[in-house]
């Protein structure tokens, strides 16, 4: 099993990323610089947070334009697990590999803390660790997390159950107050329609280590990889089968318009 | 024809987007003293220098067209979010 963490100038949580995968949970780590179109064999990337770019222009706009980024759409499209915090979802929006886009702050300012977040959607291939309303602590530093989508698409990722996170209070309850950053429907994460790309705000690699300030982070990042280590493995090449049984559910859920979700996955339930 | 062109494009957050840097710079004009301002949209403005290909030939008005045609999807694929902001173009010689 291999995690390629991309790197772009200016991203500065790729060590982090890489150090939660790699020497928290045991799990070979590669980086893959931005102008590489090559994801090195990787059996889910990591688009990790930082300021790629100096954020110029828009957060995320000049590097989900990158050579890689062209790489990251085929390994996506094909069902491959991608995962993009801070920066990485800002570049995922960007990139239209993600509905919505990342305003500023509600009130103007960076926020550097830690917030709580209720997971909506447990069972996917980033919360199985998770149940649904299950409240975890994450760290948040940003600028521009102010989760902006049409009407219509917020009804849509509703009803597909596509949001994943939202900020709450530390009991689990929604709370303005708590949505620290003014997102709509107080959204801190969301899949794709194909349920294998996840953009969430908050830091889950900055929570991999009690001696770093908790280890809720963990849920996220080891339910990717009892996703990747749940799929067969066929011929040995595990990343191949990867894609392909991912393609495969992406294909089921089309056909049963989200109904039943990804079921043929094997993995998650709670489409 | 074949002098560099200047392009100057103006990106502003869409109606009915939050625009909290429109609203922060509007609080600030109140309290200097200018109560009339009642709304602020701040956006973006980029000005790009182009080259003209040679390729147009003698049809400068379909030069032209072509020319402002790619402006425009340089706006839509990069310059703007068209998803959250609104953007228009002029050009100069």
């Amino acid at each position: 099993m291999r995690i390629a963490v991309v790197v772009f100038p200016g991203s500065n949580c790729d060590h982090d990323a890489y150090h939660a995968f790699k020497h928290v949970l045991g799990v070979e780590t590669v980086f893959v610089w931005h102008k590489e179109a090559d994801l090195r064999g990787a059996d889910a990337v990591v688009l990790p947070g930082g300021f790629s770019y100096g954020d110029y222009l828009r957060a995320g706009a000049i590097a989900s334009r990158s050579p890689v980024m062209d790489e990251v759409s085929r390994f996506a499209g094909k069902g491959g697990p991608v995962i993009g915090i801070c920066n990485g979802f800002q570049i995922l929006c960007e990139a239209g590999l993600l509905p919505g886009a990342l305003m500023r702050n509600r009130g103007l300012r960076f926020i550097c803390r830690d917030v709580f977040l209720r997971c909506e959607t447990s069972g996917t291939a980033f919360t199985s660790r998770l149940s649904n309303g299950d409240v975890i602590r994450l760290h948040v530093a940003h600028g521009e997390g102010n989760y902006f989508a049409t009407p219509e698409t917020i009804v849509r990722l509703e009803a597909e159950q596509r949001i994943v996170f939202r900020y709450c209070d530390p009991t689990g309850r929604l709370d303005p107050e708590w949505n620290f950053n003014g997102s709509l429907e107080a959204i801190a994460g969301v899949l794709n329609e194909g349920r294998n790309v996840l953009g969430m705000m908050p830091h889950p690699e900055r929570m991999a280590e009690a001696i770093l300030g908790g280890t809720d982070g963990i849920a996220v990042l080891g339910s990717l990889l009892d996703y990747l280590e749940s799929l067969p493995l066929k011929g040995g090449k595990r990343g191949e089968v990867a894609r392909e049984a991912a393609g495969a559910a992406q294909k089921g859920a089309e056909g049963t318009k989200g109904a039943s979700g990804r079921e043929a996955g094997g993995r998650c339930k709670a489409v | 024809m074949e002098e560099t062109m200047k392009a100057k494009v103006t990106v502003s957050p869409r109606r009915g987007v939050r625009d909290p840097q429109g609203r922060a710079v509007l609080g600030s004009l109140h309290a200097l003293g200018f109560p009339e301002v009642v709304d602020v949209r701040v956006g973006r403005f980029i000005e790009l220098i182009i080259e003209p290909k040679g390729e147009g030939g003698p049809d400068e008005v379909e030069a032209r067209r072509r020319q402002e045609q790619r402006l425009d999807e340089m706006c839509r694929r990069l310059l703007a979010n068209t998803l959250i902001e609104d953007y228009r173009f002029e050009t100069e010689p």
